[in-house]
């Protein structure tokens, strides 16, 4: 169970926005909405601690998530607007590496996880070569031999074609299917199972309370 | 947890061995710096070796300062920092790594070319052994202080000469005992103590220094 309490996210004096309340349980997949420089990604990276709200709690299973670090992040799986993938290495190299750092108990085929995002045959090109579409595929391949529960996604459908979303869409309803969470944003229309499915619109917050 | 070490050290390795230039660089500009003194200021061997300890040192000391900029900025600039920050590991022990990395490639590299510079400016083989060891030291502590001002100062765009001033001041203490021990050296001194208290640096900095990198990352990168 994830909750959002209150949560306020400030920016230079800017509110961009207040008092965000949120609850996810088992098998639901959260779209997040708004317009650019509503406060998507800040929104995200509270989520996942890498910056301290204002004001308001990101809670995981009852726990605030900033007094637990260690056991949130063994069940939460974060892609940002930042692929974290190594452009010098390879994308063999670089599942790897995610591999043992962050699910090193799941056992999984690397070839086949490349064939299934569409990498086979650029398994041993460094990654800086390959188009920006591949690259975001490498960073996505996580999903695939991830066993977190929770998945946070900003903006995974950057650079990917048509058919790449497809397949991320059945992943995503794979994944929810099984009783984990998806929270995520893209300015594309979903094609998800509406009892799954949930969106949020993030909004300005009144013209009284713009500045703190 | 030995696993996530290993495999960050591995990481590092093998991307500084793509972009063979991050390595290059400050080895080079270790050895052109040591090289020019001799030429700028003679070639009269006893005063060469009496000056040679102070030259090397802070050649290293420059050198290790070149070297910072690729600690963690390329890691913040792809995001791979941002998830090391969220690896289910400690960040301490995860820093840890590469900080040991780093000092791989830059302060291995110039324990290595040590003895070639020895040659170059006519140092006692005790004089070398007393620097070589206070290298083997000393340069480990440099980078993990080093980090640490790179952990603060990864945000800034233009973070080079805050970074030098925040790391130079932290390393004197490092120089001077040096120094000390490689001039006890020369003059046929014991310099066992001096080692232990730069070696007593070096565990304070390995047991402290992680610490504080991991609370500066999660500060900068907020």
């Amino acid at each position: 169970m994830f909750q959002c309490k209150n949560l306020t996210c400030v920016r230079e004096e800017r509110v961009l926005f207040n008092n965000l309340n949120f609850t996810l349980a088992p098998g639901e997949i959260l779209q997040v909405e708004g317009p650019n420089g509503v406060g998507k990604t800040s929104l995200f990276r509270l989520l996942v601690g890498l910056s301290t709200p204002y004001a308001g709690e990101v809670h995981w299973q009852q726990q605030n998530i900033m007094l637990d670090r260690d056991s949130y992040y063994q069940n939460m799986l974060y892609l940002g607007h930042k692929s974290g993938v190594k452009p010098e290495l390879t994308a063999l190299e670089n599942l790897h590496y995610f591999h043992h750092l962050f699910n090193p108990k799941v056992k999984f085929d690397a070839w086949e996880i490349l064939t299934l995002v569409g990498l086979a045959g650029y398994e041993n090109v460094p990654t800086a070569q390959l188009s920006a579409g591949q690259q975001r595929r490498v960073a996505l391949a996580r999903m695939w031999f991830s066993d977190c529960p929770l998945w946070i996604l900003d903006e995974p459908f950057t650079a990917i074609d048509k058919n790449g979303v497809q397949v991320i869409e059945k992943l995503l309803i794979k994944h929810a299917e099984k009783g984990g969470m998806v929270i995520l944003t893209t300015h594309q229309d979903l094609l998800l199972p509406p009892q799954l499915y949930k969106k949020l619109t993030l909004q300005k917050p009144a013209a009284g309370e713009q500045y703190v | 947890m030995f696993n996530a070490f290993l495999q960050i050290v591995r990481k590092e390795l093998l991307g500084a061995f793509r972009q063979q230039s991050d390595i290059l660089n400050p080895i080079w500009f270790f050895v052109i710096v040591v090289t020019l003194f001799p030429l700028g200021i003679g070639t009269d061997p006893a005063l060469l070796a009496r000056i040679a300890p102070g030259i090397i040192w802070v050649a290293a000391l420059l050198a290790a300062l070149l070297s910072f900029e690729r600690l963690f900025k390329d890691d913040f600039i792809d995001g791979s920092l941002e998830q090391m920050m969220l690896a289910p590991q400690p960040l301490t022990w995860l820093v840890s790594a590469k900080v040991f990395a780093h000092w791989l490639l830059t302060g291995l590299p110039i324990l290595l070319v040590s003895p070639l510079l020895a040659v170059f400016l006519s140092l006692q083989e005790n004089t070398f052994w007393a620097l070589f060891l206070t290298l083997l030291i000393g340069t480990p502590i440099l980078s993990l202080l080093g980090s640490i001002g790179v952990a603060l100062t990864i945000g800034l765009r233009k973070g080079g000469v805050l970074l030098s001033l925040i790391m130079l001041p932290l390393s004197i203490p490092i120089l001077i005992f040096s120094t000390m021990a490689i001039d006890a050296a020369t003059f046929g001194q014991s310099y066992i103590g001096l080692l232990a208290l730069l070696g007593a640096m070096l565990v304070a900095a390995i047991t402290l220094a992680p610490f504080a990198i991991a609370a500066s990352l999660r500060v900068s990168v907020s």
